[in-house]
């Protein structure tokens, strides 16, 4: 029994160890790594890769699988940055009405998502693929293939702008997770998202709508995949068709990184923001101790393969007992 | 002669078989009976090589084997016939026979279609089949189906030298009456070629077809009984180890419903292909059973009046209220609380913890404004654990870690405390040990004298008799006959299966 827990209780905090000991790794192997200047280049890295992470958590944990997060990254990016411009260009303006914008484009998009998946009773991972193709091109068709440039400075302060060391966006991307950490643990929609991914028949045999419970968990993921896309805007001061790439894999492979279970009803948002971390502290570590980028790759699918068997054996131990 | 002796096998905090001897001989049909847990899938795994003994020796005709794999079982054969049909319904009945034998049809490379049918069609006139071997198994009834893997076992004989020695595992669960028959004849004629071990929950099927009936009883061997002198009243008191009287359903606290507080109210339902033409009226403080044979439409009945299925015809009225629209909100808000057969462990959700659990129908009423209050959950938790005594080390405790029989009651705690009085039990003692079993007995007696109805698939057919009010017994769909049992005058477990089959 004991020999039970410890194992437990390893895996459970396998990801923390594993975010310690790559810092104490790199920071052995190169100093600079610790430095505030360094580790505001992880934060910032990390944040919008944050935000769409703890959306697809949710996703993760009702048991499904949302794979638009490329899509509607970009749609919402491009649909901010034309809104913005056309509403005066600046925040101090009526333009800052294009943020709300965003999240509300986020939220239609995965409200599609969601009544796709339920009404049409597709694969959540098929509908959310097929969607997120549609929003890329719906992206591309907005855009011609140009850029957008945002130029306003109290914007991009989310990224100049910087409280001890680390930008604004970096804070927001903190009270978002915080945000995130309420309703998963202090809702009824978060504790129906567990309920859900946990035994969904049962949830349905107490009663729960369970169609509702998806379909509002596709449209929340879809308002952080929106907060996502204005950090990553903020970031580089550009929206274009290609804001939203590879926010699939890098999201992906944090939540599972982090120890939220594929099959649903186990982690949460504070297993995603160690995911997100030691995914970016991998990326950031092997640049500053002079690694090629290829073999960043190698070892981030690496690390997903073996988490995902860690936390397999962890299911069979919780059947076994 | 196929021997165990002594046979020992251990799993973690289970000792599941004890020294277990067993013999059966040439054609003979042994029978193994014991209540669930007893012992009976474990010593069936051992005997077909999917577990392997801790201790003691197994052999056949004197010499010691040691099987690491079914297929080693098989070499030897031994061949099983599983409860729940192995076939695989999208090949045809040829390709299921000699699944994983496929070589013996090869040359080149290629499958002799033609030679394995007409293998397959000589496999099939050994159980008297007659069905064309290239046809989808998916399209045959569930009879053929057992007579198919019959058939699949069979194929040992040309493959193994000396005898055979087949598993039946409740063969009969799937099958009409005059399906049995057929089988047991089938199985009689069939004693030429192979010797049988029937294991079955139908205790007069068991004594018929049986030259020598094996009791077991906590992973022991407590009786072996002979054809001649077996009589269902003794084995079944040696099953359970003592009588299994009025004590043990809590008959003495079976108290009169109240006739004229309807809670439940079927007029002519009937739910397509399910059930037809069912009525009946559950009253505050009556446990009403439904009985009948899987597929008898006891499980559809329950979900329609939670509100899982909406019926073709007919009115359902809950507490007087025609319902209209079916739907589990529906149901959960006139106050159903259903506990599904089909739970992951018992009813709960594993990874949540106690009072997660119990709030997991009525998170409205913790709640304002879609955010929860958690301290007035844990506090309705603490109540109820004390109330119904729950074992946890404390409401925080994934109920995934709790025994089944603490989780049985963690759900019961559920629908109770949202004030449920219409509670739906789908086989509520499944898999609990007897200890766990009594205490949900217990619940069922409160839950009546609060003024609930209970309406009750019964994991056996003696649960049925000393817990309910009314039975009513149903087959394929259509209620049968209907008996009403106080103390002390029950219809007999013969009554029932009269009409149940």
């Amino acid at each position: 029994m004991d020999g039970i827990v410890t194992r437990e209780t390893l895996v459970k905090w396998a990801p923390l160890l594993v975010l310690l000991v790559l810092i104490l790794f790199f920071a052995v192997m190169e100093p600079r790594f610790i430095s505030v200047r360094n580790m505001a280049r992880i934060a910032i890295a990390s944040a919008p890769a944050l935000m769409v992470a703890v959306g697809v958590t949710f996703i993760i944990i009702m048991g499904s699988i949302d794979l638009s997060m490329e899509g509607t990254v970009s749609v919402s990016a491009v649909v901010f940055a034309f809104a913005f411009l056309a509403m005066g260009g600046t925040v101090l303006s009526w333009a800052w009405l294009a943020l709300p914008l965003a999240l509300i484009v986020g939220a239609v998009i995965g409200l599609i998502n969601g009544l796709v998946h339920v009404r049409l009773r597709i694969p959540s991972f098929m509908a959310s693929l097929a969607m997120g193709f549609v929003g890329t091109g719906f992206a591309l068709l907005l855009t011609g293939g140009d850029r957008i440039r945002i130029e306003d400075e109290v914007f991009r302060g989310l990224l100049t702008e910087r409280w001890f060391g680390f930008p604004v966006m970096c804070y927001v991307a903190l009270l978002f997770l915080f945000i995130a950490w309420f309703i998963q643990s202090r809702t009824t929609l978060g504790r129906n998202f567990y309920a859900v991914g946990g035994g969904e028949e049962l949830a349905h045999a107490s009663g729960l709508n369970v169609d509702r419970v998806r379909v509002m968990g596709f449209m929340l993921a879809g308002v952080f995949y929106a907060v996502g896309a204005l950090l990553a805007v903020g970031r580089i001061g550009i929206a274009e068709t290609a804001t939203g790439n590879n926010f699939m894999f890098i999201s992906i492979t944090s939540v599972v990184v982090g120890g939220t279970a594929l099959w649903g009803g186990i982690g949460g948002v504070w297993n995603t923001l160690i995911g997100v971390l030691i995914v970016n502290v991998i990326g950031n570590g092997m640049v500053v101790i002079g690694l090629p980028g290829y073999v960043q790759d190698g070892v981030l699918g690496l690390l997903v393969i073996t988490a995902v068997v860690l936390s397999t054996d962890r299911k069979s131990v919780s059947f076994v007992k | 002669m196929y021997q165990l002796n002594k046979v020992d096998k251990k799993f973690p905090g289970v000792h599941a078989l004890k020294a277990v001897d067993f013999t059966i001989g040439r054609g003979e049909i042994v029978g193994l009976v014991g209540e669930n847990g007893a012992g009976k899938s474990t010593l069936m795994k051992v005997i077909y090589g999917a577990y392997q003994a801790d201790g003691g020796t197994v052999t056949i005709d004197g010499t010691t084997v040691r099987f690491q794999s079914p297929r080693q079982a098989m070499e030897h054969g031994i061949g099983m016939v599983f409860q729940e049909q192995s076939l695989i319904t999208n090949l045809t009945v040829m390709e299921n026979i000699f699944l994983g034998f496929e070589s013996q049809f090869v040359k080149f490379g290629i499958i002799d279609w033609k030679a394995m049918a007409a293998a397959a069609r000589h496999q099939l006139s050994k159980v008297k089949l007659d069905i064309d071997p290239a046809m989808t198994t998916a399209n045959l009834s569930f009879a053929q189906r057992q007579l198919v893997e019959l058939a699949k076992v069979l194929t040992l004989e040309e493959r193994v030298d000396g005898d055979l020695v087949i598993l039946l595992d409740e063969p009969t669960s799937v099958l009409a009456r005059e399906e049995v028959e057929l089988l047991f004849k089938l199985v009689r004629e069939l004693r030429t070629r192979a010797s049988f071990i029937f294991v079955s929950h139908r205790m007069d099927e068991v004594l018929e077809l049986s030259d020598r009936i094996y009791v077991m009883k906590d992973g022991e061997v407590v009786d072996v009984v002979d054809h001649d002198e077996a009589d269902i009243d003794t084995i079944q008191h040696k099953m359970v180890g003592r009588d299994i009287d009025k004590e043990y359903y809590r008959e003495q606290k079976q108290g009169p419903y109240d006739t004229n507080n309807v809670l439940v109210s079927f007029d002519k339902v009937s739910l397509a292909g399910r059930y037809s033409d069912i009525s009946f009226d559950l009253h505050a403080g009556e446990v009403l059973c439904l009985v009948g044979t899987e597929g008898s439409g006891r499980e559809p009945i329950l979900r329609t009046i939670f509100g899982l299925e909406t019926p073709t015809s007919g009115t359902v009225s809950l507490k007087g209220q025609q319902i209209r629209s079916f739907n589990a909100q529906t149901g959960v808000s006139m106050g159903v609380g259903y506990i599904p057969r089909e739970r992951k462990v018992e009813g709960i959700v594993g990874g949540m913890n106690v009072y997660e659990n119990m709030t997991l129908s009525q998170m409205q009423n913790y709640a304002s404004g879609g955010v929860l209050n958690i301290s007035r959950e844990r506090e309705l938790a603490r109540q109820w654990i004390d109330r119904l005594s729950i074992k946890t080390p404390s409401v925080f405790k994934d109920c995934g870690g709790l025994s089944g029989g603490n989780q049985q009651k963690v759900v019961l705690a559920k629908w109770r405390s949202a004030g449920s009085d219409i509670i739906l039990l789908d086989h509520p003692t499944r898999g609990l040990d007897i200890g766990a079993k009594e205490d949900v007995y217990d619940m069922v007696r409160e839950m009546c004298d609060d003024g609930a109805g209970i309406i009750l698939v019964a994991d056996t057919l003696e649960e049925a008799i000393g817990l309910s009010h009314t039975i009513l017994v149903l087959k394929d769909g259509e209620a049968q006959q209907v008996f009403h049992g106080q103390p002390g005058d029950k219809p007999s477990l013969y009554d029932l299966v009269h009409h149940m089959t």
